[in-house]
């Protein structure tokens, strides 16, 4: 009797349900053996499978002339023209980081980097989107600390410049921090290679490290559920990343795709052999025969069920021609891996694992990559938020206590300076970085064999999304697209990683509907396709759920690199002016609602579009003369303004009258003016004589455009003043607070690999 | 002029070193995989920066086993420039050709920002078209740059000169504030008594494009162009 063994179903020791399991039965017209209900277990988990999310997921818009490669494959790719291009693609790491953050982050990098040249494409460039619980709480420090140096540590091995990111502290992810890694890659169109596995009779190969015991059930059970406590018991689950081979394999793979020696590539990540085989046999509509014994191990006396479970990092599945295997071969051993001929590809639509020639599985491919239960489960919609009014008994601030302030949410772990973090990562290697992190709203990178630039952005929901999923999530993506667009580029495309709880839950599940609805809509409405990305779902521990938390990493290109946009101003003696709705911000989910009075509540603004897309037209156009450009958001305007200051060079300050507040109808409070948060006000300066070309653009494109002060000579200071009264007078080293928060939470974290 | 650049299985800067060299000086680089030991004709050798063999045993310390770099040690014993960047500095180290070590950054965590440095010792291969004391804003990017060696060999370092850049100040002060990963007496990088081989751990190859936000890491590719030039003057003159 297989329904029970030892004390638990044994569907259950493999993360399904009763019916899931009755599913298999049918679907095999008779029960999985131990080795097929592993494979099954793997795939069908919500981490492999999708199977909560995969029905929603189609309405996100994902087409247009740029898309090469949608969703679908292991990354997008959009074109760049004149025969180039770029890959793109975003996942997480967070139930392995939660468990053990330096190799949980270390080995997110390390899996992105090869859904990336599995593509064909050279990694260019790394992202990452963090959130931890607030630094006050000993076990957040140490997670920022060790996943910062997890992400360090295979970046900068295998010589890829992490270039930006965003980090941020709150309450809701004390337990389960989040670890989003992004990952671009250049590549020549006629490189493209596809994780298929097309041609009954062509060999498969298996590329890299040995297999070992590490990580399996690492996608059904570790990333695939809720945790009842702190998982560290779950350890042994994560795998360990090996990024000296892991920059093996980027060579080794990228000369057998420019020499097209293969018919298809993937890599292995979660699942392991299991999941590489069903999905190239499944994208190909083809079988897959595997000799399992043929793959080299780490130790003896593995299981057919371990090896083909295993989630060990670095390994790659090649398909290739019979006549092109020894080439294939010659190439690993020029670059000291392993290559061994595990299998073949078949024509009958099915994956057959054999053990010494007894088979121990034979399931039909697709029932593996495409078969999963997709699941529309139940769904309550949140409930429709009301704006926050202060009222009387939280009086607005007084013009003296502005200044200290501003000080205060400088010195808040979200608004400060993420260079603690970020000066750990080689950001420099490869030579093509324009625009480092620290120095802009996206990093620009130039892509040597047109001149052209790319600029990147990785930006996050959280707190709003929570307050209001839908316009949390459009939020996310106009910001993300102003951000390219304020380092001067033109959005291209997206990747997306949605991090949610339990979608077990009807309110999590309604909160995740919402989300898709309102990136949907804002790439519609700015019309940016998506190209693919991620779903993490039951982020939860001990029943500590996180916000609904869209990560959006947004591509954008540049006709030449050279004019790469910083947010700090360039020069002394510019003109600064605000573009957008100055009065347009609201207290509610803002960083100031939650320091000064504990909360936060309320409904966010949502994006105007025609402001947002006369934004992205206006910034977008190189020929106005814009030497910087800042939005403004956690913190709102004053800290945008501090923000310029702190990121110029350190020679120029900002001189700024703003108008005195008014809102629209009600008298707008200083508060919410100054640190009130709301979309479409971006920062610019621009030399004397650019400023007619600017205010006549912006007329022609109906966007407000106010000329508030000027760029002034002797060093970082902002002189910020409201209807003409001086509010405060900040000099470099009382703004510096900006500079040190971080580091000084996180120094004295231990170190050292 | 011939730049042979050698590739250990884990170099990460090997792409960014050749194209700094043609950038810089207008001569073609090649890329030497580290299991020959023909350098191609080279006039100069450069190690480049990276991870070589993970850096699993120790920074640099396996790649003096390899033929690419029992060659570069033989010809640099016959006066071959050798400029070593970063891992390139470990590597040179560990093989004998300088002296000292590079031990973990002092604060344990790896730092990637701009590091001003002094030119203490213009004499060399790697310095000759610098001015003494000249500064230079050069990109950093390591874990384990601390450079350290015992008191007596420090003070035969400084005797002879080999001494080559030191981290200072916006002023040109060698001062430990400026010093970004605890290296003995603000040491930056070394040269071999002859002057040839020049180690350095800042990152001149990442500074030839002032797009890239500088342009100070040219005058040491193009040094070696003069110095050659003189060596050849010299032993034309000998010959």
């Amino acid at each position: 009797m297989a329904e029970q063994r030892g004390l638990a179903p044994v569907w259950t020791q493999v993360g399904l349900t009763a019916a899931e399991y009755r599913d298999i039965c049918a679907r095999l017209g008779r029960e999985p053996n131990d080795v097929e209900l592993g494979m099954f277990g793997a795939m069908w988990s919500e981490h492999c499978s999708y199977k909560s999310s995969r029905a929603f997921l189609g309405r996100l818009p994902t087409e247009g002339p740029q898309v090469l490669v949608g969703p679908g494959e292991n990354a997008g790719v959009l074109d760049l023209g004149d025969g180039h291009a770029v890959a793109l693609r975003m996942e997480s790491h967070n139930h392995p980081s939660a468990v053990e953050p330096f190799q949980g982050a270390a080995t997110g990098v390390g899996g992105i980097l090869r859904d990336i040249f599995t593509m064909g494409a050279r990694p260019v460039a790394l992202l990452d989107g963090l959130r931890f619980g607030l630094p006050d709480g000993e076990r957040n420090r140490y997670l920022a600390a060790r996943v910062t140096e997890g992400i360090a540590h295979y970046g900068n091995c295998v010589g890829v410049p992490t270039v930006g990111g965003e980090t941020a502290f709150d309450p809701a992810y004390e337990g389960n921090p989040l670890v989003n890694v992004l990952c671009v890659g250049y590549l020549e169109t006629r490189h493209l290679q596809r994780g298929a596995a097309p041609g009954p009779g062509n060999a498969v190969l298996l590329i890299g490290n040995r297999t070992g015991r590490d990580g399996i059930h690492g996608a059904s059970l570790l990333a695939s559920r809720t945790f009842a406590t702190e998982a560290s018991g779950l350890r042994p689950a994560v795998q360990v990343g090996d990024p000296f081979v892991g920059k093996l394999l980027i060579e080794a793979s990228l000369e057998l795709a420019t020499r097209g020696l293969l018919r298809g590539l993937n890599d292995l990540g979660a699942a392991g052999i299991t999941s590489a085989a069903a999905e190239t046999a499944g994208r190909a509509g083809t079988g897959v025969v595997l000799d399992i014994e043929a793959v080299p191990c780490r130790e003896e006396g593995m299981t057919p069920y371990e090896v083909m479970l295993s989630e060990s990092q670095e390994r790659m599945l090649a398909v290739a021609a019979p006549n092109d295997v020894a080439a294939v071969e010659a190439v690993c051993r020029h670059f000291g891996l392993q290559c061994a001929r595990i299998g073949s590809v078949s024509d009958d639509g099915r994956l057959r694992v054999r053990w010494h020639g007894e088979v121990v599985a034979d399931i039909p491919a697709a029932a593996l990559s495409h078969g999963a239960p997709r699941y529309r489960r139940r769904q309550i919609r949140p409930a429709a938020a009301t704006a926050w009014s202060p009222g009387p008994r939280r009086p607005d601030l007084r013009p003296g206590d502005v200044a200290p302030t501003l000080l205060a949410l400088l010195a808040r772990p979200t608004i400060a300076s993420k260079a603690w973090l970020y000066r750990q990562y080689d950001h420099q290697v490869q030579t093509n970085t324009v625009l480092p992190p620290g120095r802009g709203d996206a990093a620009v990178l130039r892509h040597r064999p047109t001149g052209r630039g790319i600029a990147l952005s990785l930006d996050m929901g959280g707190r709003l999304c929570a307050l209001d999923p839908y316009t949390g999530a459009a939020l996310v993506v106009a910001e993300a697209a102003r951000n390219v667009a304020c380092a001067g580029g033109r959005p291209l495309g997206i990747t997306n990683c949605l991090n949610f709880p339990n979608p077990e839950r009807p309110t999590v599940m309604g909160a995740f509907v919402r989300t898709i609805d309102g990136m949907a809509a804002a790439c519609r409405r700015l019309v940016i396709p998506v190209t693919g990305g991620n779903v993490s779902l039951y982020n939860e521990t001990a029943g500590r759920a996180i916000h609904p938390t869209p990560a959006v990493g947004m591509l954008g290109v540049l006709a030449d690199a050279g004019a790469a946009r910083g947010s700090g101003p360039a020069a002394a003696g510019q003109v600064v002016c605000l573009l957008g709705p100055a009065g347009r911000a609201r207290l509610d989910g803002s960083e100031y609602q939650v320091m000064r009075f504990g909360r936060s509540a309320g409904r966010p603004l949502a994006p105007q579009w025609a402001v947002e897309r006369a934004l992205l037209s206006v910034l977008g156009d190189a020929d106005l003369g814009l030497a910087s450009a800042h939005d403004a958001a956690e913190g709102g305007l004053a800290v945008a303004l501090a923000e310029c200051v702190l990121t110029a060079d350190g020679t120029v300050g900002l001189d700024v009258d703003l108008p005195a507040p008014r809102g629209q109808g009600t008298a707008l409070r200083l508060d919410s003016l100054l640190f009130g948060e709301g979309p479409g006000r971006v920062v610019v300066t621009l030399a004397e004589d650019a400023l007619a070309g600017l205010l006549e653009r912006c007329a022609l494109e109906a966007l407000a455009c106010r000329r508030i002060g000027r760029t002034v000579p002797g060093g970082a200071r902002l002189r910020l003043a409201v209807g003409g009264r001086v509010l405060c007078d900040l000099g470099g080293d009382e703004l510096g607070v900006w500079k040190g928060a971080v580091g000084a939470w996180l120094d004295g974290q231990p170190a050292g690999g | 002029m011939r730049a042979a650049v050698i590739v250990f299985p884990g170099s990460n800067c090997d792409a960014d070193a050749a194209w700094a060299w043609e950038q810089a000086t207008g001569g073609p680089a090649v890329r030497i995989w580290h299991d020959t030991a023909d350098l191609g004709g080279a006039e100069v050798a450069i190690l480049p920066g990276g991870f070589a063999y993970g850096d699993y045993l120790r920074c640099g310390a396996l790649c003096r086993f390899s033929p690419a770099m029992q060659a570069v040690v033989a010809a640099a014993g016959r006066g071959l420039p050798v400029l070593g960047i970063c891992n390139g500095f470990q590597i040179l180290c560990e093989a004998g050709l300088l002296p000292g070590v590079l031990g973990r950054n002092a604060h344990l965590r790896f730092v990637c920002t701009t590091a001003t440095v002094r030119v203490d010792q213009p004499a060399t291969a790697w310095t000759s078209a610098c001015a003494p004391g000249q500064r230079l804003r050069l990109p950093i990017a390591h874990g384990e740059g601390r450079y350290w060696l015992a008191a007596e060999e420090l003070a035969a370092l400084r005797q002879r000169g080999g001494v080559v850049f030191r981290y200072c100040d916006a002023s040109g002060e060698a001062a430990a504030e400026a010093n970004p990963n605890g290296s003995l007496d603000q040491i930056a990088g070394v040269c071999n008594p002859e002057g040839n081989v020049v180690g350095l751990m800042p990152h001149p190859e990442r500074a030839v494009d002032a797009l890239l936000g500088g342009t100070d890491g040219r005058v040491l590719l193009q040094s070696v162009l003069r110095w050659s030039t003189r060596a050849h003057a010299g032993a034309a003159a000998r010959g």
